[in-house]
């Protein structure tokens, strides 16, 4: 699968309380977290998103709480994609668990800029800069969790496997 | 090639002689553990997915304690949600009203996690429970769906950093001072994806208080879990609690480690974590020489809200007053520690130099509520936190301290420990 738009850039360490605040998380409706998606480090986010959009930040992306709440409002927010230079482990768990797509790639990261236009192969991990023309190689996934990823997430997973 | 006791209790659980790092398992969960924040996003996975009924009844734990006592008309409704799914699947270890405690605080104390166990909880502070030899992590709202339904979940088996502590602290040096020194030192990524493995004759001078508290931290620093070698201290702990089974994993003496930190408990100095990273941390000294005024100060939560931590407090403020112009919230984590400290007289202490004191809630940690701070205020927290906006405004700031470190900043009204009173 091709994903392909604009890009958000952020740098090191963007933690959960900033993607979403603890103080909207008195719900656990996908579209009302959306609303609130980056406000404390980006209060414009959710204004500029739009559906297919790709998200790029630096290392320890989604650093902090388990709150799943962070990966969902970012997927509901039409985000398609994540690259980083790494993930905090519980982000990582959860985006996969949840079906949003992430990518480990620390030359894409350093390199891509806000508001470029980006494509990745989500198959093959090819990552195309189509502002600057430059192409990356992400990371692969183990099998068993590339497993989860094509059944688009842990519950599928555990259902189909049965 | 030996294991730690991580790779131990992982190889253990999934039914393995043994696991290396990077070993993707599937592995059987002893205790699953959710809160009014995240379990209500798992009930809703749970019940997307159909799932029939939970794995086991008394293998669950779901513990009201964030936005306790309800703080909105949709945490209420939160609250009901999961105290619905308690009642439908007749879950044994539901928590909240005058039984709630901060879930980290008030599961070791009920015996619920013990040595060699294997815990996942919808909180990133899950880590807590290495400090009596489990191996415990956070996880998130899908795996706790998933974990509830079938009692199973899935590990990456971590690499190591060993922890080699030697000396004794001095006086009102902690725990915490030394889980901030090693964050300060290591990053807030430090140990990203790994096992933080405490060993060395010093741990032995840590009280399990202290022990608690540094194994909550661990995941400031990225790591997976923290995890402490039993001892006689531990021993006594587990005798005096435990209520499931449990068996202590000891570390092969040719165990692995990516890299061993040693650190001489004795030199270490009492530590302050500036906003907005755990990682920003200085010397006592350093933060002294900087006269910050501040606003706030919050003893309490999963890092430090146990009966140790309020004596300490107490000890400080006996007869002593707030600064005008500084809140101080104290939150006893548990309502045990409640009682304890109310027959200990703590919580007179603490009224009379002009405290507050909250019920056993996560409260003002997280920003939820019970102490939300205004735009360029400060707070001293002994909590685990202080990242933008944690607990308010954007443009405000959380210094992370020992209990020892946030009494004295109470009297003194600026960032200063106990011996500059």
């Amino acid at each position: 699968m091709i994903v392909s738009g604009n890009v958000h850039k952020y740098g090191d360490n963007v933690d959960t309380d900033v993607i979403i605040p603890a103080r909207y998380l008195n719900v656990s409706d996908a579209k009302q977290l959306a609303a609130h998606c980056m406000e404390d480090i980006d209060a414009d986010f959710v204004n500029k998103v739009k559906e297919g959009d790709l998200m790029v930040a630096n290392k320890n992306f989604g650093c902090g709480s388990s709150r799943e709440h962070a990966p969902l409002a970012i997927k509901t927010s039409g985000i398609k994609l994540i690259i980083a230079e790494s993930f905090a482990r519980i982000f990582y768990r959860n985006a996969i668990n949840i079906g949003l797509p992430i990518m480990e790639c620390e030359a894409a990261a350093k390199e891509i800029n806000a508001g470029d236009v980006v494509e990745a192969d989500l198959t093959t991990g090819v990552i195309t800069n189509k502002t600057t023309g430059k192409t990356y190689q992400a990371a692969g996934f183990p099998p068993f969790i590339q497993g989860i990823v094509d059944a688009g997430g842990l519950v599928n997973y555990v259902k189909t496997s049965k | 090639m030996g294991m730690t006791m991580s790779q131990k209790i992982l190889a253990y659980k999934a039914g393995m002689d043994s696991v290396k790092p990077g070993d993707l398992i599937q592995a059987k969960l002893d205790m699953v553990l959710a809160n009014d924040i995240t379990a209500p996003v798992a009930i809703n996975e749970f019940e997307k997915a159909d799932f029939a009924d939970v794995f086991h009844k008394d293998k669950i734990a779901l513990v009201l304690d964030h936005f306790t006592p309800n703080k909105d008309i949709k945490a209420a409704e939160q609250c009901k949600q999961v105290r619905e799914f308690a009642d439908k699947h007749d879950i044994t270890h539901f928590y909240e009203g005058g039984n709630v405690g901060v879930e980290h605080a008030l599961l070791p104390e009920k015996g619920l996690v013990a040595p060699g166990n294997l815990v996942i909880g919808a909180d990133s502070h899950t880590c807590t429970y290495g400090a009596v030899n489990a191996f415990s992590t956070g996880i998130g709202s899908t795996d706790m769906a998933v974990g509830m339904a079938t009692g199973m979940g899935w590990f990456k088996v971590p690499a190591a950093i060993r922890f080699n502590l030697t000396g004794k602290l001095s006086k009102n040096v902690s725990g915490k001072d030394l889980i901030l020194y090693i964050i300060g030192k290591i990053g807030v990524d430090g140990a990203l994806y790994r096992s933080m493995e405490f060993t060395g004759e010093g741990v032995h001078s840590l009280t399990m208080d202290d022990r608690f508290t540094i194994a909550n931290m661990a995941i400031e620093a990225g790591a997976k879990n923290g995890i402490f070698e039993p001892d006689d201290i531990m021993k006594a702990y587990v005798e005096e609690h435990a209520a499931v089974e449990y068996q202590y994993f000891y570390p092969d003496a040719d165990a692995e480690y990516e890299q061993t930190i040693d650190i001489d408990l004795s030199k270490l100095a009492p530590q302050v974590a500036f906003p907005h990273l755990p990682e920003n941390t200085k010397t006592i000294a350093e933060a002294e020489a900087m006269n910050i005024k501040i606003d706030q100060v919050v003893i309490g939560s999963c890092t430090n809200g146990r009966i140790s931590d309020l004596e300490i407090a107490a000890n400080i403020l006996k007869g002593k007053k707030v600064k005008r112009g500084v809140r101080v919230m104290v939150l006893p984590a548990t309502p045990k520690i409640y009682m304890e400290a109310m027959m200990a007289g703590y919580l007179q202490t603490f009224m009379d130099a002009g405290c507050v004191i909250g019920p056993p809630s996560c409260g003002p940690c997280l920003g939820g509520h019970l102490g939300i701070l205004a735009k360029g205020e400060r707070c001293v927290s002994t909590t685990n936190r202080n990242f933008v906006g944690r607990m308010g405004h954007t443009e405000s700031e959380v210094y992370l301290a020992s209990p020892a470190v946030a009494a004295a900043s109470a009297v003194a009204g600026i960032i200063c420990g106990p011996d500059s009173l």
